[in-house]
């Protein structure tokens, strides 16, 4: 028995090794994408907004490796300088959302009583949307832009973190150490901020890490429709959109800002499942 | 059951009042109402005289609470007013273009199960072999691409490139029915087919599939005749659950292919501010939605007779 106890053992040990290589490698290519983005002004080859019609809609080549749109800017700098609206409006609403479910479940799970029943009914109602279907809504109300769409994404995607908060919550308020906090006399805030969120923390960073890539694509499907980024700013939704009618003749014009999406997605997914492989070994390789 | 049912009905009630509220102050957040849109649109100027008579005709001068009664009122009787843009009534241009969506939901979900289903099985069954790995090598692809991207990429392949498929829909016909329930399906099957292979790899860990198998009872035998029939339930569920995602998909993925259904109908409303059409879509797409949740919850429990009823003492 022991001979199989240290193979398995041993396998468990291997399988951490390459979790964590795994960690490694993806948050390295996760950073660079951040730094492409947040350096993207002096990556970018052209001025992304430099329009030179002499050159418009020229097919990809050495000199415009993603071609040239209808108004000659150069599509790979534009391409880059998306990154700045798209990610960064990707990464503030995922921030947004985790943090303020989290506070408001904590809040319901920790505090119980009227304002637990309201909150989980009004999230009730959110959840009873299609997503996407109330977010276009919300976004057509507040006028798009890319804040706006943000926002209707945030009001949509805020009940999931604050149903994840609250069970944790709820699951470590009986535990024997938070008895002990509240009879040493500390006050519910030290409570929450010593005890419950580091206890809680795991499954909400990793729930946000998977969420990334959804988000993004939100985003992009709002601008998309025309209810996020506005044509003169470079985004990759609205980008696709503009080109829309070039398909037939100029495809690089459309498909460019598409892969530009489906690689950050791709980045910021393999990150997500290496968080949860790595923070929750048990479910690892278990998708749902 | 009964009880359970009239229970899960008596919770929808708060519910739909919450969707239909919502909608309906949402609109009018939007700070325009039906007559300030008019002389927007036609751009004759009326005098605030005739606005105030024109808006007491309609109601709109009363308080907030009563003008969402009566909208209530005519939601239920079918009456969602008449669009900004049109003229035309709401429901009833709405109801005719339900039948569109309706087909290209069913044909996708159709197809999602035809790819996923298979594809789940055999992936959960040959776990990290090869088989598997590529698989959901697929399925993380496909999960991370837009659909926007994934219609206009068929789009350039099938109908520009190939002319397999045409590019704009030419009515409700089979083959311009394809690549958007193709982009919907590929969105759908990765999302799903991981569900399936988890659904699957967890009955397989059940006891009695060891023990079938220590009795020698060969694996295609325990798997067809016991670890499906268990799943089954389970896998229909979460089809059912993932059409949510499906009805918000559907909106972006229509308007592409202008295929004419409530989708498409949602994204021009949306872009002319067509207000009364938003808010019947959204309301609609909600109370679909919540139907089709209530089914497959009832459903589930119905199916599968372990599950014991919420409420009900074990």
């Amino acid at each position: 028995m022991s001979e199989v106890r240290t193979v398995t053992e041993r396998r468990k040990v291997m399988k951490r090794d390459s979790t964590r290589l795994r960690l490694f490698i993806f948050s390295g290519l996760v950073l660079v994408l951040l730094l492409a983005t947040i350096f993207a002004s002096y990556i970018c080859p052209y001025d992304p907004n430099l329009q030179d019609l002499k050159s418009a809609l020229q097919p990809p080549s050495i000199a415009h490796p993603f071609g040239t749109d209808r108004y000659g800017r150069d599509m790979l700098s534009r391409v880059i300088i998306g990154a700045q609206t798209s990610i960064t409006s990707t990464l503030a609403l995922v921030v947004i959302i985790a943090v303020a479910g989290t506070g408001i479940g904590v809040a319901c799970g920790y505090f119980g009583g009227a304002l637990d029943a309201v909150i989980m009914r009004i999230s009730d109602i959110c959840l009873a949307f299609p997503g996407l279907v109330f977010a276009m809504a919300i976004a057509a109300v507040l006028n798009g832009g890319v804040q706006n769409a943000v926002i209707a994404l945030a009001a949509v995607s805020w009940p999931k973190y604050s149903r994840i908060a609250r069970s944790q919550t709820l699951a470590v308020k009986d535990m024997g150490y938070l008895a002990a906090a509240k009879l040493s006399g500390s006050t519910p805030g030290k409570i929450i901020r010593k005890h419950v969120l580091p206890n809680i923390a795991g499954p909400i960073l990793v729930t946000a890490m998977l969420d990334i890539g959804t988000m993004m694509m939100e985003i992009a499907a709002l601008s998309f429709l025309g209810l996020g980024a506005k044509p003169p700013t470079a985004e990759w939704g609205s980008m696709m959109s503009g080109g829309r009618s070039m398909l037939q003749t100029y495809p690089w014009v459309v498909l460019t800002p598409g892969l530009a999406i489906f690689v950050s997605v791709v980045l910021f997914n393999l990150l997500g499942d290496t968080v949860r492989d790595y923070l929750d070994p048990q479910n690892a390789g278990r998708e749902n | 059951m009964k009880k359970y049912v009239i229970k899960r009905l008596l919770q929808l009630i708060p519910i739909l009042f919450g969707i239909t509220f919502l909608s309906f102050a949402m609109m009018r957040i939007a700070g325009s109402d039906a007559i300030l849109q008019k002389v927007d649109v036609s751009g004759v100027v009326l005098s605030q005289e005739v606005i105030n008579a024109q808006r007491a005709e309609l109601g709109l001068d009363k308080p907030f609470l009563v003008q969402y009664a009566n909208w209530l009122g005519g939601f239920l009787t079918g009456d969602l007013g008449v669009s900004y843009i049109s003229g035309n009534d709401v429901f009833a241009t709405f109801i005719s273009k339900l039948p569109a969506t309706l087909l290209l939901t069913g044909t996708s979900v159709l197809l999602t199960i035809v790819i996923s289903v298979p594809l789940g099985i055999l992936s959960a069954v040959k776990q990290n072999k090869w088989t598997d790995y590529l698989i959901r090598v697929c399925s993380f692809i496909g999960n991370s691409l837009p659909n926007f991207f994934v219609a206009l990429v068929l789009m350039y392949l099938f109908a520009i490139r190939f002319s397999v498929f045409p590019v704009i829909s030419d009515g409700l016909s089979l083959s311009s029915a394809a690549l958007p329930t193709l982009t919907l399906a590929i969105a759908m099957s990765a999302k799903y087919l991981r569900q399936v292979r988890a659904a699957v790899l967890d009955e397989l860990s059940k006891e009695y599939v060891t023990g079938a198998k220590a009795r020698g009872i060969r694996f295609s035998v325990t798997l067809w005749k016991s670890v499906l029939r268990a799943c089954l339930v389970t896998i229909l569920t979460l089809l059912a659950l993932s059409v949510g995602s499906l009805l918000g998909g559907t909106a972006i993925v229509e308007s592409i292919f202008m295929w004419d259904g409530v989708g498409k109908l949602a994204v021009d409303a949306i872009n002319m501010r067509d207000y009364p059409m938003i808010q019947a879509y959204v309301v609609w797409m909600a109370v679909i939605y919540v139907a089709v949740n209530l089914i497959t919850d009832l459903s589930y429990r119905l199916l599968d007779p372990r599950i014991r009823l919420g409420g009900e003492k074990a």
